[in-house]
């Protein structure tokens, strides 16, 4: 029993890891209905800048806001540069340039930053809370401020102008313009807070996972099965899923054994998908003829 | 991106058609057996992409997956070969079949799955594939992670070929027959009927298309090509292993599908040069980030070309037509 | 006037010394493909790209010793040409860069081809090409069969021979232990795995109390530690790479387990393992050493350490000196550079593969001391020895016997 409670603990943790990518994802989706794959990679390369900066001597904080913000700024500026000119093109072809974007700044951050794993520290202290052995503070903590990324990207959605207009431009281009909405600059503007959001995201995972080139691409298929399972279109659902997702990997590895984990944790995930074909918190679209 | 009912082929186009032909033939006795060897393999491709092509391009379901497909031809070749002595020529029609079934299988429940949600369920087929291929209990047939080991076919002693000759026209005759029977697949009611579900569903429905049994056909089709071009591939490459078949296998082929032109046929030839040929090229500009090469190739093509090679071709002709009427 | 006696047995002798100085000049020099006056071709085909392109450093390094070598004027006045090309750790991609590398570039010999995988995948078709297949980057054991496959000669210390070293030296001194085993599932954690099972013999279905497997798209393998925990096992043995090694070191730490933790020498570099894991967290830990740490402080101010420094900073400026690979790599070139010396002006495949397999006690300085090289035409094993090691929280004191002999 006490493993088992161990494991789903545990499971948390990496759950709140997949939280705070799908919860990147899901902004991405909400501003311009896609699954942008490079997701993943843009926050692996955010956290090597976080990195540097440190290197050069300057505080944690310091570097996680400054880091933020300058992720912030380049989600914009790839989004007006190079996802706008094929704009109009297929979804496919759109897929077919993240892929591309995926892989430059992969083979990108292994020539600049090299392969060997390094070390990243935590803000949170090193001792666990209360002395319990289950979950670090570093783990506890990454999952207070994945609810706390949570609480402002909901509340930005529903309760702003800004979250309405993105959310418009998203889903009717045309009328959005009709109305006045300036569409490109508010697919810049989801860019730019899916990749800080995919920032804090890799600032938080890389203590736990250490940080290589390679970090997320592991994790990017745990977050986009979490985003998908719990709705692409709900923030909300997407960090439930990420936890579940955790929890079930876990569980499942411990009472399988590991030789198969990953297979039935994503049939699990696919079934439920299959019962609840928008996920378990997304909208369901009724198309009427 | 519509592909209106084909209409038979011009005058001109079969003739275009033979000359590459011709050519195909010729090319393996100018060329050196290891170029040989290349272009057998982007045959290879070209067959799986046509079954992608047929999935995602004509029928609109997004499988970011078929990667499992080709390693599932590819390991029904092999284990057949091998622990079953069965001979080369006819574990390619077995694989065909074992794909089909399987794609229809996986087809069913896919059904209620749209977009991103399919392509997340395919995705999580080919990240599954690796880690089934190496299962403990599966090992006695599949060799585990070490894979298995097949011994290249001999070309038969009238034909003074070499063998890499030998399988390049083993594969060229296999293409030409599955291209012809896919071209006819879809210029027939099967392939309206898929286009029709890609373009129009609801009314597709409304006019008596049984969607269901379309989507799922069209899925097992589409795995049996891919299928096919896996146990071909393994033919060739005369090796299996796990590692041969991870998640960007799936993602090269979705590549190829796109660079070549969705809803083409020709598009699965042009997809196949490049994800043969363009790593090669990449590898050779740069050895320090090689991939960051291919990715800018890939933004690169999909800004010129945003509808593949085959559709830019497609704007070409058509400038070049009306410019001809002036 | 006739020449004397003495001065014909005189002109008799200058014409056979003579002939003496100018045989060898002109019967010994045999070049094979890809060599000529002034080069020599090899090829290898290394993971630039894709899941294993952490090891790209290892061509890189090869590429920048050679230069150094090239520099100070080849081998026998003969430039390296070493052509590397990438195969992402893909075996079909692996197969076809080496065909190209036969058939086009008709190189002399492969090089350090790395990977399990991609090495099977062409195995057999460079010994029916009869091309010297050399210094494997891969531990797997079927790269030592000189009777099936006599142009194939592997160089790491076999998996299996790592962990069957283990398996013993628990035998010896917990023979009682309660043993838990985490290995990455492919087939170098499978082979690591099956040394310790085969090493442990009968006692091993009683000693063995769980086992855990992990993919290297694993984003952690903290489940797995916590599983193994929860089994109640006192012995660890760790056989998992780099990243994957620090965190289970980490973890092992943090989580109060605590056990007997044995780590396999992939993932005992101080510099890419120990230190991310924390070196307070590694105190105790026991791994198989043939080759110097560079970041072992006991070898601070040794001369092949200053050495192999030195040519990092002069040649290879952007590797990690961190990087126990680049150590690796560099101790392998010098191996290639030792056989190509042997062959001297008979470069054809047939002598490089004798010369290969006829290696006896190079004692490269970067071994740990005491050991040596070692082939003969029917044990293609040529790395045959290690030495036990325990990590004290700064550096690896070796301990015991160097295992295994030289012969």
């Amino acid at each position: 029993m006490n493993v088992l409670l161990h494991q789903v603990l545990s499971g948390l943790a990496t759950g709140g890891i997949y939280a705070s990518v799908a919860l990147a994802l899901v902004m991405i989706y909400q501003a311009t209905h896609l699954v942008n794959f490079a997701q993943g990679e843009l926050a692996m390369f955010s956290t090597y800048i976080a990195w540097s900066l440190m290197q050069t001597g300057l505080p944690y904080w310091a570097a996680f806001f400054i880091t933020v913000a300058l992720a912030f700024v380049i989600g914009a500026v790839i989004e007006r540069v190079i996802v706008q000119p094929v704009e109009n093109a297929p979804i496919l072809s759109v897929v077919i340039v993240f892929i591309g974007l995926l892989v430059i700044l992969n083979s990108l951050a292994g020539w600049i930053f090299s392969y060997t794993i390094k070390p990243f520290p935590s803000p949170f202290p090193a001792e666990p809370l209360f002395g319990n052995s289950y979950m670090s503070s570093h783990e506890l903590g990454s999952i207070g401020v994945t609810l706390v990324v949570l609480a402002l990207v909901f509340g930005f959605f529903r309760f702003t102008p800004l979250g309405l207009a993105m959310r418009a431009a998203a889903q009717n281009p045309v009328s959005s313009r009709l109305v006045g909405i300036r569409v490109g600059w508010m697919l810049a503007l989801g860019w730019g807070l899916a990749s800080a959001i995919g920032a804090v995201a890799g600032i938080m995972v890389a203590p736990a996972v250490f940080l290589e080139p390679n970090m997320m691409s592991g994790i990017l298929l745990y977050a986009f099965a979490a985003a998908l399972l719990g709705g692409i279109d709900s923030p909300g659902g997407a960090v439930l899923g990420g936890f579940i997702v955790g929890v079930l990997e876990n569980v499942v590895g411990s009472i399988l054994g590991t030789e198969l984990k990953l297979t039935v944790a994503l049939v699990l995930i696919v079934g439920v998908l299959v019962v609840r074909p928008s996920g378990l918190f997304g909208k369901v679209h009724v198309t009427r003829v | 991106m519509a592909s209106n009912q084909k209409p038979a082929l011009s005058r001109a186009q079969l003739i275009g058609l033979a000359l590459v032909l011709v050519g195909a033939c010729v090319l393996p006795f100018v060329v050196s057996n290891y170029r040989v060897f290349q272009f057998t393999l982007t045959l290879v491709y070209a067959i799986a992409l046509l079954g992608l092509n047929m999935l995602t391009g004509y029928n609109g379901q997004i499988s970011l997956g078929h990667g499992a497909f080709y390693a599932i031809g590819a390991y029904a070749a092999a284990i057949l070969m091998d622990k079953f002595g069965v001979p080369y020529w006819l574990t390619i029609p077995i694989a065909g079949a074992v794909c089909l079934v399987v794609g229809f299988l996986f087809g069913l429940p896919a059904l209620r799955l749209e977009g991103v949600y399919l392509a997340l369920a395919t995705f999580a087929l080919a990240v599954a594939m690796p880690q089934i291929l190496k299962y403990k209990g599966f090992e006695h047939w599949t060799g585990g992670a070490q894979g298995i080991v097949i011994v290249k076919p001999e070309p038969p002693e009238w034909s003074s070929l070499t063998q890499d000759q030998w399988l390049y026209f083993v594969v060229l005759v296999c293409l030409v027959a599955l291209f012809v029977i896919g071209w006819n697949l879809l210029r027939g009611r099967m392939g309206r009927a898929m286009v029709a579900i890609r373009d129009q569903p609801i009314a597709a429905q409304a006019m008596g298309v049984n969607t269901a049994m379309v989507k799922s056909l069209t899925f097992g089709v589409s795995a049996m090509y891919t299928g096919i071009a896996g146990a071909l591939g393994a033919i060739v490459i005369q090796f299996v292993a796990p590692d041969s078949f991870t998640v960007f296998l799936s993602i090269t082929l979705v590549v190829g599908v796109v660079i070549g032109g969705l809803a083409s046929i020709p598009g699965a030839i042009y997809g196949a040069l490049f994800i043969q040929f363009v790593p090669n090229v990449a590898d050779q500009i740069s050895k320090a980030a090689p991939w960051a090469i291919w990715g800018i190739s890939l933004i690169l093509f999909m800004y010129v070309m945003p509808t593949g090679v085959a559709g830019f071709i497609r704007i070409v002709a058509g400038r070049l037509q009306r410019w001809r009427a002036r | 006037m006739k020449f004397s006696p003495n001065r014909r047995v005189l002109a008799g002798a200058v014409a056979v010394a003579l002939a003496l100085v100018a045989a060898p000049s002109m019967a010994q020099k045999k070049y094979g493909p890809g060599v000529t006056d002034t080069e020599i071709k090899l090829g290898q085909t290394m993971p630039y790209s894709g899941p294993a392109s952490a090891y790209g450093t290892i061509g890189k390094l090869h590429v920048a010793y050679f230069k150094m070598i090239n520099e100070a004027g080849g081998i026998n006045g003969r430039k390296i040409n070493l052509i590397s090309l990438d195969d992402g750790y893909s075996p079909p991609k692996t197969v076809e860069q080496v065909r190209k590398l036969v058939e086009q570039d008709e190189v002399l010999a492969l090089f350090q081809t790395l990977g399990t995988p991609g090495n099977s995948a062409i195995h057999k078709y460079v010994n029916a090409k009869k091309v010297p297949h050399l210094l494997l980057a891969t531990g797997a054991t079927k790269w030592a069969d000189p009777k099936n496959f006599p142009w194939t000669l592997g160089f790491n210390l076999s998996y299996q021979a790592e962990g069957a070293i283990y398996a013993k030296y628990l035998l010896k001194e917990k023979p009682n232990a309660k043993v838990a085993i985490l290995y990455q599932n492919d087939d170098y954690g499978k082979d690591v795995l099956k040394g310790v099972k085969d090493g442990l013999g009968a006692a091993g279905a009683k000693m063995i109390v769980a086992e855990a497997t992990y993919e290297v798209t694993d984003p952690t393998v903290d489940s797995q530690i916590l599983t193994l925990q929860g089994s109640g096992a006192d012995t660890f043995i760790n056989i998992t790479t780099p990243k994957f090694g620090a965190q289970a070191v980490r973890k092992a730490f943090d989580s109060g387990w605590k056990p007997l933790h044995i780590i396999n020498n992939v993932s005992a570099s101080v510099g890419s393992v120990l230190t991310p894991a924390g070196l307070d967290k590694s105190v105790g830990l026991l791994t198989l050493q043939y080759y110097k740490d560079p970041n072992d402080p006991q070898w601070k101010d040794d001369p092949a350490m200053l050495e192999w420094r030195a040519f990092m900073g002069r040649y290879y400026r952007e590797g990690d000196p961190k990087d126990a690979s680049n150590l690796y790599a560099y101790l392998t070139a010098q191996t290639m550079v030792h056989i190509l010396k042997q062959c001297g002006n008979d470069l054809t495949r047939e002598n490089v593969m004798k010369q290969a397999a006829n290696i006896k006690n190079l004692k490269l300085p970067l071994l740990l001391t005491g050991m040596s090289l070692n082939t003969t035409p029917t044990d293609f094993f040529l790395v045959k020895q290690g030495q036990l090691a325990k990590f004290t929280g700064t550096q690896w004191q070796g301990f015991g016997a160097v295992i295994g002999s030289a012969e």
